[in-house]
């Protein structure tokens, strides 16, 4: 077991969020016009590029375990909290219909030079501050329902871990075929060339 | 100068996965996001009104120490970096307020300030965001995180059709 490294040091952070920013502005997700294009289903990247990477790492995870690199438990799982996480969950999707963002890609929009990006993060500190300040009322909602410590969906469902990332590569890949499928119906995705005209007009 | 094209979803979403397998082996946690905004507002909070800060059953934990000093910080700057870079070597950095082409400037930021808000509040109850707990969660196979990423495109969906004109 030589993993986890367990390094929270500079470091570690600015490498890590250095690949995160990196690959997010490549794929193109400091556009809100080509991140809200997704729920318009003119263009499906943001569920393409979010599925892949989520069965991409699930599966290098469970080929260290397979390997005796790391250890089952070794790696943090966020305990399920089921009413507050759906609530959050239609929140941070209205908000990002609604805002064009969410916090990750807002970092990307800002770095890409957007004015809106700065407004969507003031946003943020403003309804995190609401947040602190309905603590008291908000507390049993934020609260309620907790699930199992750490409960994955290996616990929920009794199906082992391999097949549980086999059957969600299988949805994807049919999140692939439909979404490629209504973009070329809607006119998506949108390319670079759509977003970013050449002669670098200012708005 | 034109930009370079997008990577494809594909080798994007691989070369994502891949750097979020590495963070998980670095740190044993994954990528995040908003709590880095929720120890900027303690920040904030602590130069405004200390007192009330301080008092406050949520925010006070927060500023018994440095709220800034955590790694997200240092993951969040290294992303903005990151993102930056990308930009400047796509040849896609524009300073401008990105919006629909039948949006007003007064209307987009409008927009960006109430969704922003509406974010802010979700991640606090969620004890996440898209890539804290949809992304990371999600790649840990937690239970929480599939129930966030379900709620979170159904409601985009949804809002969506009510904010369409602006974005088309």
């Amino acid at each position: 077991m030589i993993w986890p490294l367990y390094d929270s040091g500079v470091a570690s952070g600015l490498l890590a969020g250095f690949l995160f920013g990196f690959v997010l502005e490549n794929a193109g997700f400091g556009s809100p016009r080509k991140l809200t294009g997704q729920f318009r289903l003119e263009d499906w990247s943001v569920f393409k590029v979010m599925f892949t990477a989520v069965i991409v790492a699930a599966l290098l995870l469970w080929l260290s375990k397979q390997f005796g690199l790391m250890g089952t438990g070794s790696y943090y799982v966020p305990t399920p909290f089921y009413v507050a996480m759906a609530v959050g969950g239609l929140l941070i999707g209205a908000g990002f219909a609604i805002g064009g963002y969410c916090p990750g890609t807002s970092v990307a929009g800002l770095a890409g030079g957007r004015i809106d990006a700065i407004v969507f993060m003031v946003g943020m500190l403003l309804g995190t501050a609401l947040f602190a300040a309905w603590f008291g009322p908000l507390e049993d909602l934020y609260l309620a329902t907790p699930g199992p410590q750490g409960q994955t969906l290996m616990d929920l469902t009794g199906i082992p871990e391999w097949l549980i990332i086999l059957v969600l590569a299988a949805m994807a890949w049919g999140g692939f075929k439909l979404g490629g499928k209504l973009e070329q119906k809607l006119g998506g995705p949108y390319q670079a060339s759509d977003l970013y005209p050449a002669d670098n007009k200012q708005n | 100068m034109s930009p370079r094209p997008f990577w494809s979803p594909l080798w994007a979403g691989i070369a994502l996965g891949v750097a979020l397998f590495l963070t998980f082996v670095l740190t044993g946690h994954g990528l995040g996001a908003s709590g880095f905004f929720t120890r900027f507002t303690a920040e904030v909070g602590q130069w405004l009104a200390p007192e009330l800060t301080a008092a406050n059953r949520y925010l006070g934990d927060y500023v018994r120490g440095e709220p800034l000093q955590a790694w997200i910080t240092w993951e969040v700057l290294g992303a903005f970096i990151g993102a930056l870079v990308g930009a400047l070597s796509g040849r896609r950095f524009r300073p401008q307020v990105e919006r629909g082409p039948s949006s007003g400037v007064g209307s987009r930021l409008v927009l960006a300030l109430i969704g922003g808000i509406l974010t802010g509040l979700g991640a606090r109850l969620a004890r996440g965001c898209t890539s804290g707990l949809g992304l990371s969660g999600g790649a840990a196979l937690a239970v929480g995180g599939f129930v966030f990423l379900i709620c979170f495109f159904a409601a985009g969906f949804l809002f969506s059709l009510i904010v369409r004109r602006y974005w088309q």
